[in-house]
């Protein structure tokens, strides 16, 4: 998947990859997406929530081995 | 996000001083001003130690509060494990994990929570009681307020934890 920027979360637990993207999202565009890099699976469950809470939009997640990248696009500033 | 829309709000209320304790408070406050949540934190008893300055001493009256700081200093860095703190062996240890884990400190979470806009409000009964003083605690915390104030929030919250 194609995304604006990059956050790379990787060696860290809950709840700093939404924590960091909680920050980063705001240095986003409406419409962009950022992807998150994290090796905590966690993530999958945490970052839908966090999406709807937030109203932004979960775009889905690939896993590559240990690697996970979620994908969320900013849907309101 | 809609700024229109009154935010959610989280209270939580940190009674007690453990470590443990004190990170999965800060876990959630964190977590939920990410996902623009409005929190509160109260601290009483015991987890006012989490609020107090690492160093100095606490001034206070009567032999009996004297006594209380003195076994009872407080601050982030001294807090201890709610079990297996094995007279500071295991608190040490546990540090060392989530220091290796890349889990931030308390000290950490206190300032980025700070930052995210997080209040920390003292409960001022148990700080008369207790005897401390505004500048136990560090700077850029809430004044003190009582229980009246704290139900008024919590009745308008969505999600209210005591930890």
């Amino acid at each position: 998947m194609k995304a604006d920027q990059s956050l790379d979360c990787m060696g860290l637990y809950c709840p700093m990859p939404i924590v960091r993207t909680a920050e980063r999202i705001k240095k986003l565009k409406v419409g962009e997406v950022l992807e998150v890099l994290s090796d905590d699976q966690g993530i999958k469950q945490d970052m839908p929530a966090w999406c709807e809470s937030t109203g932004n939009e979960y775009l889905g997640e690939e896993e590559n081995g240990a690697e996970i990248k979620v994908y969320v696009r900013k849907t309101q500033d | 996000m809609d700024k229109e829309k009154e935010k959610e709000k989280l209270t939580i209320v940190m009674f007690s001083g453990d470590l443990d304790r004190a990170l999965a408070g800060f876990m959630l406050a964190t977590t939920g001003a990410s996902m623009g949540m409005d929190v509160n934190m109260y601290f009483t008893f015991w987890g006012l130690d989490i609020l107090k300055k690492n160093d100095g001493r606490i001034r206070s009256k009567g032999i009996l509060r004297k006594a209380l700081h003195f076994i009872d200093r407080g601050g982030p860095s001294r807090l201890r494990l709610s079990n297996f703190h094995l007279f500071g062996l295991g608190t040490r240890a546990m540090r060392r994990l989530m220091k290796e884990s890349k889990v931030p400190t308390i000290e950490q979470f206190i300032t980025m929570a700070q930052e995210m806009g997080v209040k920390m409000i003292p409960c001022n009964t148990t700080c008369k009681v207790m005897g401390l003083p505004e500048d136990a605690f560090r700077d850029g915390i809430s004044p003190m307020a009582g229980a009246a104030f704290f139900l008024g929030e919590a009745r308008k919250s969505q999600v209210v934890l005591f930890i």
